[in-house]
């Protein structure tokens, strides 16, 4: 008991938190199921097994109460995250391993809960897709929804095909293009592909309604506050429009970004990570945009498919100068002239 | 009706609990069998004890004497006899001890000779004196003297006067029912203060979950012009000095500066109401209404006697068996009682009894995860975790740089952390600490100057004494030059010293040969010779010793003709 003011606390926690983020994502999870199969819930049981051990192993390695922060809930966001992002059928140590280094090296090695300075699931993707290009490109094609051939490929008695796996429609964009003796327009690519659904991937599209709705929800219930999806998602969808605008068969549209790739999960359930997000109002918007022109960059003119999870862990190295630059005024000192501090 | 609220940013709404004290009409608490009246109420310094053990007091007779200005008089809450002025533990959240008189009750509240003043008659100066000299202070918590806070000066003039009605605490209802009661002479005593100030306009900020307060405002006021009562939005902390001063007037008094600056001052209902008494009654401040609430069977609002025992004042609402603390204050910023036999003071406003059903205790403290909580919850529009980390790591400056004083410990930011981290004593212990620093720097500077001009004073010393010598030794020179005796004292008129100085060595040598010289010479005339009373035939003998001698001392003076 502690004898000290404030007597009073609402009945709020960590626990809680991480709690509705996870049930934030359960809407864009159960449509993931409808279009992709069961696999993905087979990928969120792996990282979320790999977290919660590689979470109480560190706990115990670094002398902190197991069950307490074991039941924080932060591990399974972080795993449910890197299952989310990891294709489906990707095989099941890749996940594993990923969700351990996440855990291990970019969550605890920096000192545990709210101490990581990069985002966990995105250091998960990144070392991965730079380690195993090809298995992280290695998507289920539309219509692969088998569960038992998806395990026998996740569990790799048998090796993922031509007939199962297939390119998103980013990653089919950007090779395509590539190619200046095709002549290809982003018409031509997006009309030709079997995956391109009627605004963004076939079923992806549904699926990033899905996240909105939950993000949405986070919204609502104050988890998150809207600077940073309202600027991750204007950023890009301006970006995106005016390089279109410009030039319509080199460059893809607004929503066509907005709702491909990891953008909407990102929006609301990656980048508004707090620990390693910024904290200051304008802060979030400057961090929110900086990752938005960095995913389009990557997207548009790099190597990888997605540039989600670089342009998040780019962002992330600024956020100690965006805080410190966007401080704002305190009550009472707002006429006080900005800058140089005595 | 004011146009436009401003708002203030930030604040929470934990549930208010006023429903509980205000069932009951505002009681007397009868007289305990003894008063503790603390001499020190208000900032500033410890009034004067004016009374001795074994004393007649009358009720309201002064028994504190304001020491300078900046504190205000004590008073004997009711006659009967002073037992001893002595140290006793007051309520404060550390259990600090200091001079109080206790006080035994006659029982016949017997007042001094009360003489009413027509305040509209009156200076502002002799106002501002009647009001420090009856013992008016602040008894929204604080206790400022409230004769300060009307002082005019270089601050400028009070164009608007705010009257705190706003109550926001949770459980606190001490205002709300003086309001609903006693409405009449909280104008009257705003129409005093208002006149010391000479204000324009005086609005009234009442919470609007205090309807009938509201009302029995309203009505009070219907008479009087430029008087507006407010209803402000229910939220914690509306009733903060400054975030009241905010929301009626859109102006934000930063740290370090005060109201009069920007042409406004605050001062709560029940100081106008207390202003009204001392000066249209000559009743000065002996007695508060306290707020009993919480874990207890009969909550309600009692005027208590200052000095009044706690204890006696619980055993009137009948505490519940799993009461396991008691808090002097609301449940936001109030403080833990280390007892309960302490006395009401003039800034006890709410006695509170917690259980562990009514403020359970927070969970363990988990690490901060920038959540931003506590940034969307401070009315001061800090960066709540920023502070935390800052503090945590002792790093002061920055913690300063981040406007960590400006922090009103109002507690909206622990109230909300997910993370379960008492955050303001994070804030208290960076204050505390950093103006234990400021008293260290100030006093390691004042040890550096007296170290420094110690130095300044010897290499002084020293110098003056060079000189001394120098002129002491150009004096021997000339003595030694005039074949006179070297002892004579050199005066300063005949001190040569800048030729004197160079030549030191040589004056220094013919002074040691001097010296020399006199000792041998001295050591001749006093010792005995052992030559005396010889035979001659020894005689001779010790002469031919003395030439050989003598010869010898010759050969020894001669230099060698080749170097060895």
């Amino acid at each position: 008991m502690n004898g000290t003011s404030p007597h009073l606390h609402l009945p709020i926690s960590v626990r809680l938190i991480m709690l509705k983020v996870l049930a934030a994502l359960v809407p864009g999870i159960a449509v993931y199921v409808w279009f992709f199969g069961a696999a993905i819930l087979v990928q969120i049981a792996l990282a979320s097994a790999a977290a919660l051990a590689g979470e109480a192993a560190m706990l115990k390695l670094r002398g902190k109460p197991v069950g307490l922060f074991l039941s924080d809930g932060s591990a399974l966001v972080t795993a449910w995250l890197i299952a989310l992002t990891f294709p489906p059928i990707a095989p099941w140590w890749l996940t594993v391993t990923a969700t351990l280094f996440a855990i291990v090296v970019a969550k605890h090695l920096y000192g545990g809960l709210g101490q990581n300075p990069f985002n966990p699931a995105m250091v998960a993707f990144c070392v991965s897709i730079i380690a195993f290009p090809a298995l992280m490109s290695q998507w289920p094609a539309v219509g692969f929804t088998d569960f038992a051939a998806q395990m026998r490929v996740v569990f790799q008695s048998q090796s993922a095909q031509d007939a199962v796996t297939m390119a998103t429609p980013l990653d089919a964009l950007r090779t395509q293009l590539h190619v200046p003796e095709a002549r290809a327009t982003v018409a031509g690519v997006l009309g030709s592909h079997a995956s391109f659904g009627n605004i963004g991937g076939k079923g992806w599209e549904w699926i990033a309604l899905a996240y909105l709705l939950g993000g949405l929800w986070l919204l609502q219930q104050r988890v998150i506050t809207w600077h940073v999806p309202v600027a991750f998602l204007a950023t890009l969808a301006l970006i995106a429009g005016g390089f279109s605008l410009a030039n319509p068969d080199r460059y893809a549209g607004p929503v066509f970004h907005v709702v491909t790739g990891g953008a909407m999960l990102g929006a609301f359930f990656i980048l508004t990570d707090p620990v390693s997000g910024a904290t200051t109002p304008r802060g979030k918007l400057i961090f929110a945009a900086g990752v938005a022109l960095l995913a389009w960059i990557i997207r548009s003119f790099g190597a990888y498919p997605d540039g989600m999870a670089f342009g998040v862990l780019l962002m992330n190295l600024c956020v100690p100068l965006i805080d410190m630059g966007t401080q704002p005024p305190v009550f009472g000192h707002k006429d006080e002239q900005k800058g140089g501090t005595p | 009706m004011l146009a436009a609220l401003f708002k203030f940013r930030g604040g929470v709404k934990p549930a208010s609990h006023k429903d509980e004290s205000t069932r009951a009409p505002i009681a007397r608490a009868p007289l305990p069998a003894r008063l503790v009246v603390p001499l020190r109420q208000s900032a500033g310094g410890t009034p004067l004890p004016l009374v001795a053990a074994g004393q007649k007091v009358l009720k309201g007779e002064r028994i504190g004497a304001p020491e300078g200005n900046f504190s205000a008089a004590i008073h004997a809450p009711t006659s009967g006899t002073v037992l001893a002025v002595e140290s006793r533990t007051l309520p404060h959240p550390s259990g600090l001890s200091a001079p109080c008189v206790v006080i035994a009750p006659d029982g016949e509240e017997r007042w001094i000779e009360r003489t009413p003043v027509n305040y509209a008659a009156e200076s502002p100066d002799a106002l501002r004196d009647l009001l420090r000299d009856s013992g008016i202070v602040g008894l929204g918590g604080a206790t400022f003297p409230s004769h300060l806070k009307l002082k005019p000066g270089a601050a400028g003039r009070i164009g608007t006067l705010i009257v705190n009605g706003a109550e926001c605490e949770p459980w606190i209802t001490c205002d709300d029912l003086l309001m609903r009661e006693r409405a009449e002479g909280i104008v009257r005593g705003i129409a005093i203060l208002r006149h010391i100030a000479s204000a324009d306009r005086v609005l009234i900020g009442i919470e609007d979950n205090k309807p009938q307060a509201i009302a029995a405002m309203r009505a009070a006021t219907a008479q009087a012009t430029g008087v507006e009562v407010v209803p402000v939005p229910t939220r914690y902390p509306a009733g903060g000095e400054k975030q009241l001063i905010r929301v009626l007037t859109g102006i934000e008094i930063p740290y370090g500066r005060i109201g009069p600056e920007f042409g406004v001052q605050c001062f709560n209902v029940g100081t106008a109401w207390s202003a009204h008494r001392a000066v249209e009654l000559g009743e000065p401040l002996v007695s508060r209404i306290v707020t009993l609430t919480g874990n207890v069977e009969r909550p309600g609002n009692f005027e208590v006697p200052i000095g009044t025992p706690i204890d006696d004042l619980l055993a009137l609402v009948a505490p519940r068996a799993d009461t396991d603390r008691f808090i002097m204050g609301g449940p936001m910023m109030g403080f833990t009682l280390p007892r309960t036999d302490l006395p009401v003071t003039k800034a006890t406003n709410c006695i509170l009894a917690a259980s562990p059903a009514l403020f359970p205790p927070t969970g363990p403290e988990m690490p901060c995860i920038r959540c931003g909580a506590c940034t969307r919850a401070c009315p001061a529009e800090l960066q709540p975790h920023e502070l935390y980390w800052f503090s945590r790591a002792k790093n002061f400056g920055k913690a300063q740089e981040y406007n960590i004083f400006d922090c009103i410990e109002c507690g909206c930011c622990a109230y909300v952390c997910p993370s379960n981290i008492r955050l303001v004593d994070y804030y208290r212990f960076a204050k505390t600490s950093m103006r234990a620093l400021e008293r260290e720097k100030t006093a390691s500077d004042a040890a550096r100057q007296r170290f420094e001009f110690r130095n300044f004073r010897t290499e002084r010393e020293q110098k003056e004494k060079a000189e001394r010598l120098a002129a002491k030794t150009a004096a021997a020179r000339q003595a030694i030059a005039g074949g006179e005796k070297p002892a004579a004292a050199p005066t300063p008129a005949a001190t040569e010293q800048t030729p004197a100085l160079p030549q030191l060595d040589e004056t220094k040598k013919a002074l040691i040969a001097a010296a020399i010289e006199r000792a041998r010479a001295q050591k001749e005339g006093v010792q005995p010779k052992n030559t005396d009373n010889l035979a001659p035939e020894k005689l001779a003998e010790i002469r031919e010793i003395e030439a050989r001698r003598a010869k010898v001392r010759e050969i020894a003076k001669t230099p060698p003709e080749e170097p060895v």
